[in-house]
């Protein structure tokens, strides 16, 4: 083991390679063959016209199409920060573990088993407008007509929140609850009140996990499709990019145009990740340089 | 440059849910006193620190600093220096920052913050260190940086949980001496936790020994090492050899005790006050191969382990009346031999039954 050859050196390179395999052919056949055959469809238009852009031009030139990239991150923005910052407040509220902390953290994560039709569904029965949720309210005599939580924008952000909160919460519980505990109490000791703690200690150390977390829920959020259809406005104020290229593939039957839409969400996505990224590197090189090395 | 007290009094008891940790500790501590919390893990040390910190709230009694209560304050309130054992630094500021976080809290004048931050690391011999961060920086260099970045605020007493616990050994022993030295030097008061009883030895003007929350013993290096009170301190202190005895009546300060078919002679501590039974305990490094002068506590046997430790040899002694006696010698005995054992009178302990080692 002390004395490593040549020939030994290699050995271990191609059992390296060996371990890399299986994940390697994942990648491939699960995202790099599907994306490039995407783009390579989205190029062919259904005219008969071989390499040609026109399937992004015309996606560019219709405000009916261009505006979903709008729709999509007016959704997917505002619900990454709702549950990122829940997500922090509770998870910071439990790090150091609460009474019945078992029993709350499975109601909370109890949403993330039950698969987003059933949410969507769910979501209809109680804050529908025949809902219990109105049901309640109108026989308190609290309101007269029955509040329009669903089929609408709120609605969307509803089953999204639900979707992806579990998940959020889980991830910064995990980062946060594995702080040092000694951090927070030398620093109370130094003469930081709570507040304090958490703004000068505590928040520059979950920074970099908060931006991870909040870089996966906007993906998730910006792919957002059958709460859009089931508890939105598939056809108005929550008409998702996922929608656009679900109606060309499947209502039009043009595969290339839907390609070339869904090309374009993937590319907002990656822009939207980078930006976090470089945010997460300019941040972290100003709080926890050094920290990495460990 | 510190803030002096006069006078600490702790009177506390906590429980966790029905366990009591801490059974009515009560103690006094004057300014510019060293006392150590010695005892093994689990015996509720660390939490009574944590209690005068602030970390904890007592479930019952009253923590008063100069006659003033203080147990209600928070923490950061309290005006305490806390070192801990895994240094706690914030692994995001440089080794200024930390040392300068408690006065850019206070909304100390940057000029100021930055002479009392230099002067620190001076102090602790790191200057040139600030731009480094924690990580960067060995054990012992980032418990230094953790003490300056407790006294650069001028603590009024400093409390310390078992500091030197990740360090190596040798290490130990030297930031042991520059704890002692900050102290005098600085005027400190000091509390230090700790399991090992070498450091409460060199530490302290005063050590509290604690046993699952109960006070066991209280008292100066000196007293506790040479006079243990019990046999849970006795064993912490070194003491390996028990002897369960029965007394005979003492005569001029001596008592004789009686055991297994031997006879052993100690000194009867004034203050003793168990009843006829009691424990007889002597460290292996008093007991002595071969016959004394005075001819008293002769003890034979046959050796049956010897390992050797450099200077000495420890080894275990079967006696003819069937009891194990551990002892360290300089002398060059090997297993089988026939030997004779002084125990020196003035070396035993008489100790009372309960509060036997566990």
């Amino acid at each position: 083991m002390t004395r490593v050859g040549k020939g030994e050196r290699s050995e271990l390179d191609i059992l390296a390679m060996l371990f890399l395999l299986p994940s390697f052919l994942y990648v491939l056949v699960m995202f790099v063959y599907p994306f490039a055959y995407g783009i390579y469809a989205s190029l062919q238009p259904l005219n008969g016209e071989i390499w040609s852009f026109k399937n992004y031009a015309s996606f560019f030139t219709d405000p009916y199409q261009y505006s979903t990239i709008r729709t999509t991150f007016a959704l997917a923005i505002p619900n990454t920060i709702l549950v990122v910052l829940t997500a922090l407040f509770l998870a910071y509220g439990m790090r150091r573990g609460i009474w019945m902390e078992r029993t709350i953290t499975t109601i909370l994560v109890l949403p993330i088993s039950l698969g987003v039709i059933f949410l969507s569904e769910g979501i209809l029965g109680f804050y529908g407008t025949n809902g219990w949720l109105n049901q309640i309210l109108i026989g308190a005599n609290l309101v007269r007509e029955p509040l329009e939580l669903t089929h609408n924008y709120i609605g969307v952000i509803f089953s999204l929140f639900m979707q992806q909160f579990p998940f959020c919460f889980l991830m910064l519980l995990g980062y946060i609850s594995g702080i040092d505990p000694s951090l927070e109490s030398s620093a109370r000791v130094l003469g930081a009140g709570p507040w304090t703690v958490f703004s000068r200690v505590m928040l520059p150390l979950i920074t970099p996990g908060l931006l991870i977390a909040f870089a996966l829920v906007f993906v998730m959020s910006f792919a957002v499709f059958p709460s859009a259809v089931m508890v939105g406005q598939p056809a108005g104020s929550t008409r998702s990019i996922a929608i656009a290229a679900y109606q060309q593939a499947f209502e039009q039957y043009d595969m290339s145009y839907a390609s070339a839409i869904a090309v374009i969400m993937g590319l907002c996505q990656l822009v939207a990740l980078i930006a976090i990224v470089f945010l997460r590197r300019r941040m972290t090189i100003a709080t926890t340089v050094g920290v990495g090395k460990r | 440059m510190t803030n002096t007290i006069d006078q600490l009094h702790v009177s506390i008891t906590k429980r966790f849910g029905s366990k009591t940790v801490l059974d009515k500790l009560l103690l006094e501590i004057r300014g510019r006193e060293f006392v150590t919390f010695l005892g093994p893990s689990g015996c509720g040390k660390s939490t009574a620190l944590n209690i005068i910190a602030g970390l904890l709230p007592p479930s019952e009694g009253e923590i008063r600093l100069d006659g003033q209560r203080i147990d209600h304050l928070p923490p950061e309130k309290r005006g305490f220096g806390m070192v801990f054992q895994n240094y706690a630094l914030f692994p995001h500021l440089t080794v200024f920052d930390n040392i300068a976080f408690g006065l850019s809290l206070k909304r100390r004048p940057p000029a100021e913050i930055r002479d009392r931050v230099t002067a620190m690391l001076n102090l602790v011999r790191l200057t040139g260190y600030e731009g480094r961060y924690p990580s960067q920086l060995s054990g012992g260099q980032q418990q230094r940086v953790a003490i300056a970045r407790a006294l650069v605020l001028h603590p009024r007493l400093m409390l310390f949980d078992e500091p030197l616990s990740n360090l190596d050994a040798k290490l130990r022993v030297e930031m042991r001496a520059e704890i002692k030295q900050l102290h005098s030097k600085l005027g400190l008061t000091s509390i230090y936790v700790t399991h090992d009883q070498a450091e409460s030895l060199s530490l302290s003007d005063r050590i509290v020994v604690l046993r699952d929350g109960v006070l066991m013993q209280e008292g100066t290096p000196r007293e506790i090492h040479d006079r243990p009170k019990n046999a849970f301190v006795a064993d912490f202190m070194g003491f390996r050899n028990f002897f369960p005895v029965r007394l005979g009546e003492p005569v001029g300060g001596f008592v004789e005790g009686f055991a297994r078919g031997a006879k052993l002679l100690a000194l009867l501590p004034h203050d003793f006050s168990g009843g006829s039974d009691a424990i007889m305990a002597i460290r292996p490094e008093d007991i002595g191969v071969g016959r004394s002068a005075d001819g008293a506590n002769i003890v034979r046997g046959t050796v049956e382990l010897v390992e050797y430790l450099g200077r000495e040899r420890e080894a275990v002694v079967a006696t003819d009346a069937h009891a194990r006696i551990w002892l360290r010698t300089p002398e060059q005995i090997s297993v089988g031999d026939n030997v004779e054992l002084n125990l020196p009178t003035e070396r035993i302990v008489v100790l009372p039954v309960e509060g036997n080692p566990s």
